[in-house]
């Protein structure tokens, strides 16, 4: 296990973008029929979600949400010193996503430029990333970019990942500061790969005419090679196993425990699953903000996009301890327990 | 944690949603009107946090019954 600790490195703004559009599931009544579409929306808890056009990408989400935090911060664009970018879904396979950034949001060519790619963990992997760039002497701000739009990889013919996916973009900026410890907790299971998967784009399996046409798959599903395939049962029994032991172990490594953390953060992956992991955990519910209601599970944005649109008034005011957790295609799943001190949470903004 | 026949079907019932007076050990739980992928969940759920077991899919397949079911729980 991967057990990261960072003193005097934090969250010092967070900013977060979702599209205009909204997706009601009630449209996948067709693909479910009405009874069995109501149980499923009773279950995941999402009713709907925010969705892109074709046109947009992960990228502009991500500067839309940097561009808010820099009008609504101190930190000018010339103190950036690294920008990471994480996403499954980058502009092009070639050339990286984040020095475009770099050039759109007008940073100075002297920052260091990073993509990072994972899943709906990432958030999680990837503020540890910036933590520890942020860390290093002479680097003052990193700025995280983490983005997804599952809505362009997914089948609405698919009957498992349909009704869960919504896109957001976000920004997290992180400084160095009077914030204390934080501390991280990674984890991988690679035996698992298969559960989450999309199989066909990749150097194992690349794109050809075959790959791309729609096909029937398991239970009637249909989908392209380059769509997202998920085995519900098999990602549930995973999560059943690491995600509540993960959330202790970081309680236990901090000394901290349920009634001391103010705010316990999970991956919205769904509702049944989170309402699981408060009853196991034994979490008071109004510790445990909920934005899947309204944007769906936005994969590894879940997190930042949940701080700005659920936490912002309670973040804003006092200093709070936040138990962040993420789970997801890899397989892969983290705990952080950061120490937020009222960071700058900016308006959701919606492009 | 072992499972009782009774205490297992007083949970599955729970879990799943079906009266527990229709609910019979030789049952097979795939039949029920109730069992669909939302089922499976809750009773995956149960079976973590009641029994702590993790049945893996290539396993959970071939079970048929709810006496497989209990097989399984007290098995693993």
């Amino acid at each position: 296990m991967a057990k990261l600790e960072f003193t005097n490195v934090g969250v010092r703004a967070i900013a977060a973008c979702v599209p205009k559009h909204v997706r009601s599931n009630n449209q996948l009544e067709v693909l479910l029929g009405s009874i069995e579409l109501e149980k499923v929306l009773q279950n995941i808890g999402i009713r709907e979600m925010r969705q892109v056009s074709e046109a947009t990408t992960p990228a502009d989400l991500c500067c839309a949400a940097a561009e808010r935090l820099f009008i609504d911060n101190s930190a000018s664009k010339d103190e950036i010193d690294v920008v990471l970018f994480l996403s499954q879904n980058g502009d092009f396979k070639i050339p990286a996503t984040s020095p475009s950034i770099q050039y759109r949001l007008g940073l100075p060519t002297t920052t260091a430029c990073l993509d990072l790619t994972l899943a709906c963990s990432g958030y999680i992997y990837a503020l540890s990333t910036a933590f520890a760039y942020a860390s290093i002497p002479g680097v003052k701000n990193v700025l995280l970019l983490v983005g997804e739009t599952f809505s362009q990889i997914v089948s609405d013919k698919d009957k498992v990942n349909a009704p869960l996916y919504g896109d957001a973009g976000t920004a997290t900026l992180i400084s160095k500061g009077d914030f204390g410890s934080s501390i991280f907790q990674l984890y991988s299971d690679g035996s698992g790969a298969d559960a989450i998967k999309i199989e066909a784009g990749g150097a194992r399996c690349p794109a050809n005419s075959e790959t791309v046409l729609p096909k029937e798959r398991e239970d009637g599903n249909i989908r392209s090679g380059h769509q997202l395939y998920m085995d519900g049962m098999e990602v549930f029994n995973f999560t059943l196993k690491v995600v509540p032991k993960s959330v202790k172990d970081a309680l236990a490594e901090t000394g901290e425990n349920v009634d001391s953390i103010d705010f316990f953060v999970f991956h919205q992956a769904n509702r049944f699953m989170i309402d699981f992991f408060v009853k196991k955990l034994k979490i008071p519910k109004d510790k445990v903000p909920i934005s899947l209601d309204t944007f769906g599970n936005v994969s590894s944005a879940t997190i930042p996009l949940t701080l700005v649109t659920r936490l912002k008034n309670e973040l804003v005011v006092s200093d709070k301890k936040v138990l962040i957790s993420g789970f997801g295609a890899g397989l892969s799943w983290g705990t952080a327990m950061l120490r937020m001190n009222c960071p700058v949470v900016s308006e959701l903004v919606e492009l | 944690m072992k499972a009782s026949p009774n205490d297992f079907i007083l949970a599955l019932s729970e879990a799943i949603e079906r009266d527990v007076e229709t609910i019979n050990i030789e049952d097979c739980f795939r039949d029920y009107v109730e069992w669909d992928s939302i089922a499976l969940l809750s009773l995956i759920a149960m079976l973590d946090d009641n029994y702590g077991v993790n049945i893996p899919r290539e396993i959970f397949e071939k079970l048929e019954t709810i006496q497989d079911l209990i097989d399984q729980v007290n098995n693993s």
